[in-house]
């Protein structure tokens, strides 16, 4: 407890100070360029290794020494340590990736430098427990992942970067408003004396007009169905790391961990909320898989997948919040979050790992359309092991991590007495497996095409990325598997979100404890 | 009244983000929405006749150690305002990257018609 309140600030600080330095290696050369590679790198696995670290830890840091409700604090509980590592682990393969695969643009560093901004961005807004600098963060990250997006500077990168940006922007605004509503109502910015004062005045019109509109916004950042335009256009017109980021993270924290957040910590499930989030689930799920299966470009099919993989979580999270607030099985409710909890867990890591490949495809083949590919199988063999991996991962064939996570939800779904989720759960698997395969069949096995008989695999760091990812798709069912490291990771993640409101009380508490060590 | 009316400009910046199809109406639209959010988030703290919120000599009284009653009940309130000053910097940074995709994409396109800017599909 003593000395991990000194790192919570530094998981901001380091990728935003690595994000000003690196430009300046830019200007010297080719030197200065490998130079600001290598430390772009030694940030994101330095963060990796502080995020393994404060897991399953609990601590609150006074931002200056200001204590709340006056200033800001940041706290680290086991939903944020959850995410810390998520963020941290895809950021650090897809920093590794882009070592080699960022050679065929110009203005590395700079590509670099937004990728810092991006990670900062991310961590802060898990981070931070005072709602206006959580859309400080959320601002940081979605700017840095616009840029991102247009950074090829090629028509469709700027078409998709310029409506993702529309869709953004008007999510953010929906967020900010929703603040303005909730500091009028509650005279607070502190999520923990929000949630106090929420608790005492829950009938309030206004608070209820501003938890719809953290719906629509964060939705808007999350891509749930009516917002999701944007999504495929922006994770497909990305450089691949970077769709990887995107899909593998930036939906999940802007998107999922803020909304859950808010709703949980802060306004406390009700049923029409949890029901909400169900449903919203629900219509990603199914909406997405058949969208996807349609696609005949490879990244827009893996982004639609996207769409269907978060469905499960909110899935997950919605059935136990319902659950919670019937206050009914607690049991199956929090197996219903844990489900979902390891389910985006898992979604992280096979799905950037995908994005990898496709980039790994790409680079090889300078094509994406899947009529134009086959027969890679051989000249691609590293790829192919790693894209068959990641898709039994998504899938949910057993042993790799997806098969787990999904089982869990079933599990929770029967248990709950909710069977037609379960058996939605296992139809629409089946979708995803038909988009799988037709990805590898058109891919990877059939007739080589002349033009591209010439072709090889691509080593070095893009080879290290996609090992490093597919050993996790293995490894990662252990997180559930085994007991200590299930009680460590994932059920403290569970529990925050369990325990709801109580949150409050816990930061409260904590903060008088630490103006009175201060005195 | 205020507020209905603040609330309007935010809608009406929204429609016009929504159904305009010339990009730089699209991002006046947002400019327009942010600025509502602004003035809201200004109005919360708005008092009539409102003094600074800044204690000087007169407003504080030295024999209890706190400030006087008439300065709690005239200023206004101070965090909105700090709030709008980082919320107008993060629109400016916003605003500045999405006018240079515009010109970007009019130097690709050569036009702003979003219904003639349609290379992605699905």
């Amino acid at each position: 407890m003593s000395d991990i309140p000194l790192v919570l600030p530094a998981f901001v600080c380091i990728p935003l100070v690595a994000a000003f330095l690196l430009p300046i290696f830019g200007s010297f050369g080719r030197k200065g360029r490998a130079a600001a590679t290598a430390l772009a790198n030694l940030a994101t696995i330095s963060l990796l290794v502080m995020s393994i670290a404060s897991i399953n830890q609990f601590s609150v840091y006074n931002v200056g020494k200001w204590s709340i409700p006056l200033g800001i604090n940041m706290v680290l509980d086991g939903l944020t340590g959850l995410f810390l590592i998520t963020v941290n682990l895809v950021s650090s393969a897809a920093m590794l990736f882009s070592v080699r695969y960022m050679e065929q643009y110009t203005a590395k560093p700079k590509y670099l430098s937004l990728f810092m901004l991006m990670v900062a961005g991310m961590n802060g807004v898990v981070l931070t427990g005072d709602l206006f600098n959580l859309f400080v963060f959320l601002e940081i990250a979605s700017i840095a992942s616009y840029a991102l997006v247009g950074f090829g500077c090629e028509d469709e990168q700027l078409e998709a970067s310029f409506k993702y940006m529309v869709l953004g922007e008007v999510g953010s605004m929906f967020v900010l408003l929703a603040i303005g509503l909730v500091y009028g109502v509650t005279g607070a910015l502190n999520m923990a004396y929000i949630s106090k004062a929420v608790q005492n005045n829950s009938a309030n019109v206004v608070l209820n007009f501003a938890l719809a509109l953290f719906i629509a916004g964060f939705g808007l950042k999350a891509a749930l169905v009516p917002f999701h335009s944007w999504l495929p256009d922006a994770h497909s017109s990305a450089p691949a790391p970077i769709s990887a980021m995107l899909s593998g993270v930036l939906i999940k924290v802007l998107g999922v961990y803020a909304l859950v957040r808010t709703i949980f910590s802060i306004f406390g499930i009700s049923s029409t909320v949890g029901n909400l989030l169900v449903v919203l689930g629900v219509v990603n799920m199914i909406a997405g898989a058949f969208l996807a299966i349609g696609q005949g470009d490879l990244k827009r099919l893996l982004a639609y997948s996207s769409i269907s993989q978060v469905g499960y979580v909110f899935l997950g999270i919605g059935l136990g919040g319902t659950l919670l607030a019937a206050k009914t099985d607690s049991v199956w409710a929090s197996l219903a979050i844990l489900g979902g909890l390891f389910h985006l867990l898992n979604h992280a890591v096979s799905k950037s790992l995908l994005f990898l490949t496709s980039g790994s495809v790409e680079m090889s083949t300078g094509t994406r359309q899947l009529n134009q590919l086959g027969g890679l199988a051989e000249k691609l063999p590293l790829t192919r092991a790693a894209c068959a991996i990641a898709s039994a991962s998504i899938v949910g064939i057993p042993p790799f991590g997806g098969f787990w996570s999904k089982l869990i939800l079933v599990i929770a779904a029967i248990g709950a007495g909710v069977y037609w989720a379960a058996a939605l759960i296992v139809a629409v698997s089946v979708c995803t497996l038909i988009m799988y395969l037709k990805v590898h069949r058109y891919v990877f096995l059939g007739e080589l095409p002349e033009s591209q008989r010439q072709i090889k695999e691509n080593r070095g760091s893009m080879a290290v990325a996609m090992i490093c990812l597919a050993c996790l798709c293995v490894l990662i069912g252990l997180v559930f598997l085994v007991p200590s490291l299930r009680a460590e990771v994932l059920e403290p993640a569970a529990k925050v979100l369990s325990d709801g409101v109580r949150y409050a009380d816990k930061i409260i508490e904590i903060s008088k404890d630490m103006l009175v060590c201060a005195d | 009244m205020l507020y209905a009316l603040c609330f309007l400009l935010f809608v009406i910046g929204l429609y016009c983000a929504v159904v305009k199809k010339n990009m730089v109406k699209i991002v006046v639209g947002l400019a327009v929405m942010e600025y509502a959010v602004n003035l809201f988030l200004i109005m919360l703290g708005y008092r009539t006749n409102g003094t600074a919120p800044i204690v000087d000599r007169t407003y504080y009284d030295f024999s209890t150690h706190q400030v006087t009653d008439v300065f709690l009940n005239s200023a206004v309130d101070p965090l909105p305002q700090a709030l709008v000053l980082t919320s107008i910097v993060i629109g400016l940074g916003c605003l500045a990257l999405m006018i240079s995709i515009c010109i970007r994409t009019y130097e690709k396109y050569g036009t702003f018609d979003i219904t003639q800017i349609r290379k992605l599909k699905g």
